[in-house]
């Protein structure tokens, strides 16, 4: 009988591992980038490459509530915005030590998604939704007011993040393993906590709210706790990328940057393993390959993606499954 | 061990509930019975904090637990397997039972010994099992929250005759390892079996408790509750 256990505890093991294969892969290539653009455009590959990498950043994060939670967050851009804007503010006012501004930018996250969550996880359906959308608004009207940082135009940064007292974040090839360090620490840590228990009750409470209650657990409390973890990472996003662009502006956190992170998850495959993070990279790179070659690039872009959600509804992810042997969860 | 005293609920201004009186005491099996309608599953919903008692009290090794929210009645140690099993779909048989284990008696691998059927299939995701396998997956899942109470809405609801007798050969396992259970089926006579006591529901009361071996009382009250 122990046998029969320890072989059927084993066999999918092998299986758990190939699932990986897409990340490991897409990890390996990004860190091959910044020596192979040096044979070509070196400033603009390394740029696209970061920008899609900060982005694959808050991308797994709005997987972790959108789809392992089921909770449809249409103001996750609002963490992004406010990540941009408190390194922005605080570089501005001359706070340039890196671990500085990132403490003050996962406290103020935290904060934010702490009370906003508190709020909102009280709702379900359309109308989470809508109040997500409504506290993500609320924050960029009060970005576009802040007429000391720059208003409805955004605020230029003239000087830039210090990591531990050096340059190293002005240098595009620093910032760029920065930023690829922060997106395997992401991914890492957003797996892991999908494959803890406390990943489990919130993936059984997208299903089961109720019955997850009768257990013995206060899925309110999870679900708060995931909406303050993936508001916290979207916020390094945020700083990641104000330190990138060394500007900042309300559009960042706009409901429209919302809508794109929501496609993103999308078009990667709610909940799947890897599929965040192709559905980030794949998102941009459509983008700037379209752009490149027509003007009217959207009215291509629009029908692919509906294209996508149509015949391939797991996502990029369910594309992929065959080759990674990862089970759509439905 | 579970004290339910003068309970009331009800749905809304419908009150089904009308004074529910019975107790559970340590490793006893307790069958609730009664036609449809009367307030069998009404009593575990207000038991479990899924609907709020209007009145009376719910209490276990003492404690009151009635009118608190849910997730503390489970802490409390009251384990339910709901009726229709509402195994979590996108989860596998093993992620189910590890996504709500709490630390005591009952572990993964004694779920999984319980059921051999679920160790062959601890991979599957929870859509992907038989009406049998997902009332073991529900039963194992309330185990693995190591209640001191196990609770049974329609235990064998749906399940074929054989996948039944694997039911009641678990719970009968379960009762000789000490765990209390109070159960609701539609099949009686496995009942009077498996149970120490039935209390039987009429319009929200208690009409009758005893043992089914009370052979004289209990045949009246057959006759006149049941109708078998």
């Amino acid at each position: 009988m122990h046998d029969a256990l320890e072989l059927a505890a084993t066999r999918p093991q092998s299986a758990a591992l190939r699932s990986y294969a897409p990340a490991l892969l897409i990890f390996v290539v990004l860190a091959l980038v910044p020596p192979i653009a040096l044979l070509g455009p070196e400033g603009y590959v390394l740029s696209l490459t970061t920008r899609m990498m900060i982005l694959a950043i808050a991308v797994i994060s709005l997987d972790l509530l959108l789809g392992h939670s089921g909770l449809v967050s249409f103001g996750h851009a609002a963490f992004v915005g406010l990540g941009a804007y408190v390194t922005g503010i605080l570089i501005t006012e001359g706070v340039v030590d890196a671990f500085t501004i990132l403490g003050c930018v996962v406290a103020a996250s935290a904060l934010f998604a702490l009370v906003t969550g508190a709020v909102s996880l009280r709702t379900s359906g359309v109308y989470f939704i809508m109040i997500t959308l409504a506290f993500g608004q609320m924050l960029y009207f009060a970005a576009s007011s802040l007429s000391a940082y720059g208003g409805d135009d955004g605020l230029t940064l003239w000087n830039n993040a210090q990591l531990l007292g050096t340059g190293v974040l002005d240098d595009p090839r620093g910032l760029f393993y920065a930023v690829l360090a922060s997106l395997i620490g992401a991914f890492v840590l957003v797996d892991r906590l999908k494959g803890s228990r406390f990943g489990r009750v919130l993936n059984a409470a997208k299903s089961n709210p109720t019955r997850v209650t009768c257990l013995g657990f206060d899925v309110f409390r999870f679900r708060l706790a995931a909406y303050v973890i993936a508001g916290v990472l979207a916020g390094l996003a945020g700083f990641l990328s104000a330190v990138q662009t060394e500007f900042v502006s309300p559009a960042t956190m706009s409901w429209h940057r919302s809508g794109e992170l929501i496609v993103m998850v999308i078009l990667g495959g709610m909940g799947s393993r890897n599929g965040a993070l192709l559905g980030a990279l794949a998102y941009v790179g459509l983008e700037e390959l379209l752009s490149t070659y027509f003007a009217h690039w959207k009215l291509i872009f629009g029908p692919l993606l509906v294209l996508m959600v149509l015949y391939a509804k797991g996502g990029l992810g369910a594309v992929l499954a065959p080759l990674t042997g990862e089970r759509p969860r439905g | 061990m579970l004290e339910v005293r003068d309970l009331e609920a009800g749905y809304g201004a419908a009150r089904v509930l009308f004074g529910v009186d019975f107790a559970v005491r340590e490793g006893e099996a307790v069958a609730l019975l009664g036609r449809n309608g009367m307030g069998k599953s009404t009593t575990v919903k207000a038991l479990c904090g899924i609907i709020r008692p209007w009145a009376g009290t719910i209490r276990l090794h003492g404690r009151d637990l009635s009118g608190l929210p849910s997730h503390r009645i489970g802490r409390a140690g009251i384990g339910l397997v709901p009726e229709g099993r509402q195994v979590f779909p996108t989860l596998t048989v093993e992620e189910n039972l590890q996504a709500t284990a709490r630390p005591g008696l009952f572990t993964l691998p004694d779920v999984l010994e319980l059921f051999p059927k679920l160790a062959e299939r601890r991979h599957h995701l929870g859509t992907h099992l038989s009406g049998g396998e997902q009332q073991m997956v529900a039963i194992g899942r309330a185990i693995m929250t190591n209640p001191t109470l196990l609770v049974l809405d329609e235990a064998t609801e749906g399940l074929a005759p054989l996948v039944r007798a694997d039911i009641w050969a678990c719970l009968d396992q379960l009762k000789s390892r000490g765990l209390a259970i109070l159960v609701i089926d539609k099949h009686v006579r496995t009942l009077e079996r498996f149970a120490d006591r039935l209390v039987v529901l009429e319009r929200g009361r208690v009409v009758w408790t005893g043992a089914a071996t009370d052979l004289h009382a209990y045949g009246a009250v057959v006759d006149r509750y049941l109708h078998l």
